[in-house]
């Protein structure tokens, strides 16, 4: 498959009123309700974290075991948060929007088809 | 064993080999898949979109890991103690940007270059101008990077220490790199990517695992050996702010710097440009769920090699070694595994660079030939447009490629580390606020985009030229040379080295007030097209494709 065979955009293709369909209103809803809490979630903990690297530097050198302090601890834990929400995601993804779109394009892809006589 | 003589037990012969073989294994390959190319401008770009979610995160991994990543974050590790551990948590954290705000709609929504997102519902001409502007400049400032790092790098495993001598060498690289890019378009460039990641981060694991084995798998344990070996200010390692706890004006540079980190990866064109090569949104979202995996794998690693360098060969030897910093990681692979395990490091460190080289002239002369010189210039009606695109495309790039060349050499005695932060700080500034917009705020319009992209741009160039980096750092006693790229002359008046922190916010502002003081209002149909598809993938993908 190559860009150039994708089907070309029609100008017939009413876009507004797909935009306008609640099952396509629900798409966007579902995915924004998801990434941009999620974003402001990371975005927030990773300031947090370059905070308290900056100006906690006596909590972050707190050591917890052997040579391993505090500052080491929650540098590993921004790893492990960004593994897990990237986990997440796809889950969310792949059960939440993945299903609805498929079924919106399949719906607006076999319509044009017939639409247009082929 | 002279440590002024190149990386002290180090054999060129036996580091060329090493590289040639590289270099002749994966030309063999790139021949090979070009062979199964169509000629069209979608094969040259994006591989026709024909690479697979895992393929292309590979890929993504080979062509995000630069050698910055890889010599200056063990080097910084091992001098500087965590604060270089805090360059890897950006880097890192970056990719869910990436992942859940721009990769999927992305793929959905353009072909082959930022340009085609960001002038979809807007005026074609000027915003592609804009765009294509904005990613030769990004993409020349990485490119100057890593050719400045190839040129240290020689000096370091080569023993070529003369001007001349590492000229050529990059010349080499250059040509090397221009040969990839127009033998095999992308699908070459892309398996180049693969294969230097799966060489980089095998290396990296092997030399991790040894370290930790000498210690006993304690990471505990390797954290006080390094303590132990630096000395007096050997504790300080543990700690954040070493390096950037100097004063109130070091720790506002290290959030702006954080800053630029995080929000720059998601708009650098080449990794943009890397989620067109897969079919679907869906397999966007696989490729950059392994780059996350590898990449963060990576940096696990690039922490215990940093230490591990810090413990086993200590600041001193590595302070004092050509590259100084940069040497870290092959000294400590000569200290575990000799001659032959430098040599392999070596090797990798080269085709590291080669790989991320090739992948920014590829954006480079993509956004060139597709934005500038089809869109711009011929109004997007050409004669053959898909072989007169090709053709421009790689003429570009071998124009590209000798910049690559003569900017390398200029540059080579630059801090690598700077170049590397201002590619980061204005793809944060211009492109992602632009993109962010595009995708989710339906009123954004045509004078938003360029108040955003060109104030951007300008922003950040501006305030690195009046910044500390370029001019007026007082002379270190130890060198007798300013840290700053001038000497002698002193016009800095901004305070910080990264700009991100005002650029940033700065431009966000101006895409806002440009789009609310612009007369301009976006085509509604257009805006519901561009809706509809990115998160459909109408049009972009077919119906058959999962």
């Amino acid at each position: 498959m190559t860009a150039t065979d994708r089907p070309l955009p029609s100008e017939a293709q009413d876009w507004e009123a797909m935009l306008a369909r609640p099952e396509f209103q629900e798409l966007r809803r579902r995915l924004r309700r998801f990434v941009f809490p999620m974003t402001a979630l990371f975005l927030g903990w990773y300031l947090l974290y370059v905070l308290m690297a900056t100006y906690a530097v006596g909590f972050m050198s707190i050591k917890l075991w052997g040579n391993i302090n505090v500052g080491l601890v929650f540098g590993l834990l921004q790893f492990v948060s960004t593994f897990a929400i990237t986990a997440a995601y796809v889950r969310f993804a792949d059960r939440k929007l993945d299903p609805l779109s498929a079924e919106l394009r399949g719906e607006i892809e076999s319509g044009e088809f017939e639409r247009g006589g082929k | 064993m002279s440590l002024a003589q190149g990386v002290a037990g180090s054999n060129p012969l036996l580091n060329i080999t090493i590289f040639g073989l590289f270099v002749v294994v994966t030309l063999a390959i790139v021949i090979r898949v070009s062979k199964k190319a169509s000629s069209g401008a979608s094969d040259f770009y994006t591989a026709g979109g024909g690479f697979s979610g895992p393929q292309n995160g590979v890929a993504i991994s080979g062509d995000y890991l630069s050698a910055a990543s890889f010599l200056g974050i063990a080097g910084a590790i091992a001098l500087n103690g965590y604060d270089g551990f805090l360059y890897s948590v950006g880097f890192l954290v970056a990719w869910l940007v990436a992942l859940l705000l721009v990769a999927e709609l992305l793929r959905n929504t353009g072909k082959y270059t930022m340009g085609d997102v960001l002038a979809f519902r807007m005026r074609q001409r000027p915003v592609r101008a804009a765009a294509a502007t904005s990613t030769l400049a990004v993409s020349f400032f990485y490119l100057l990077a890593q050719m400045a790092g190839a040129g240290g790098l020689v000096a370091l495993l080569l023993n070529v220490t003369s001007t001349g001598g590492q000229a050529v060498v990059i010349a080499i690289v250059g040509a090397v790199m221009i040969a990839y890019v127009l033998i095999g378009g992308m699908r070459g460039t892309t398996w180049v990517q693969i294969i230097k990641a799966v060489l980089l981060i095998a290396g990296a694991g092997i030399m991790t695992l040894w370290v930790l084995a000498l210690y006993g798998f304690n990471f505990s344990a390797l954290l006080g050996a390094a303590v132990e070996r630096g000395g007096d200010a050997g504790e300080a390692l543990l700690n954040p702010g070493k390096q950037y706890g100097k004063s109130a004006i070091t720790r506002i540079d290290f959030i702006s710097l954080g800053l630029a980190l995080v929000l720059g990866t998601a708009g650098l064109p080449h990794i943009l440009m890397r989620f067109y090569t897969v079919p679907t949104a869906k397999e966007a979202r696989r490729s950059v769920v392994w780059a996350i995996a590898l990449i963060g794998l990576f940096y696990l690693f690039t922490l215990v090699l940093g230490y591990g360098a810090g413990a086993l060969v200590g600041p001193d030897t590595i302070r004092k070694a050509p590259g100084a910093a940069n040497s870290a990681a092959p000294l400590l692979a000569y200290e575990l595994g000799g001659t032959i395990l430098l040599g392999i490091i070596a090797a990798v460190a080269f085709a590291t660079i080669l790989a991320v080289v090739a992948g920014l002239t590829i954006t480079a002369s993509a956004s060139f030939a597709h934005d500038i010189y089809i869109n711009v210039i011929k109004h997007g009606h050409v004669q053959d447009e898909q072989h007169t695109e090709v053709k421009i495309a790689r003429r570009t790039a071998i124009v590209i490629g000798i910049v690559a060349i003569a900017g390398g050499i200029l540059a080579s005695r630059q801090n690598i580390a700077f170049l590397v932060a201002l590619a980061f700080a204005v793809a944060a500034s211009a492109n992602l606020p632009t993109i962010l917009y595009t995708l989710f705020w339906r009123r954004f319009n045509t004078t938003g985009a360029l108040c955003s992209i060109y104030g951007g741009l300008a922003i950040t160039i501006v305030l690195i030229i009046f910044s500390p980096v370029v001019s007026g750092k007082p002379v270190d006693p130890a060198t007798g040379r300013s840290p700053s790229m001038l000497q002698g002359v002193d016009f800095s008046w901004f305070p910080l080295d990264n700009p991100g922190i005002i650029s940033i916010p700065a431009s966000f502002l101006l895409g806002y007030l440009g789009t609310v003081l612009g007369k301009d209002r976006p085509d509604p149909k257009k805006v519901a097209e561009m809706e509809v598809r990115s998160l459909t993938g109408i049009g972009a993908e077919k119906a058959v494709a999962h």
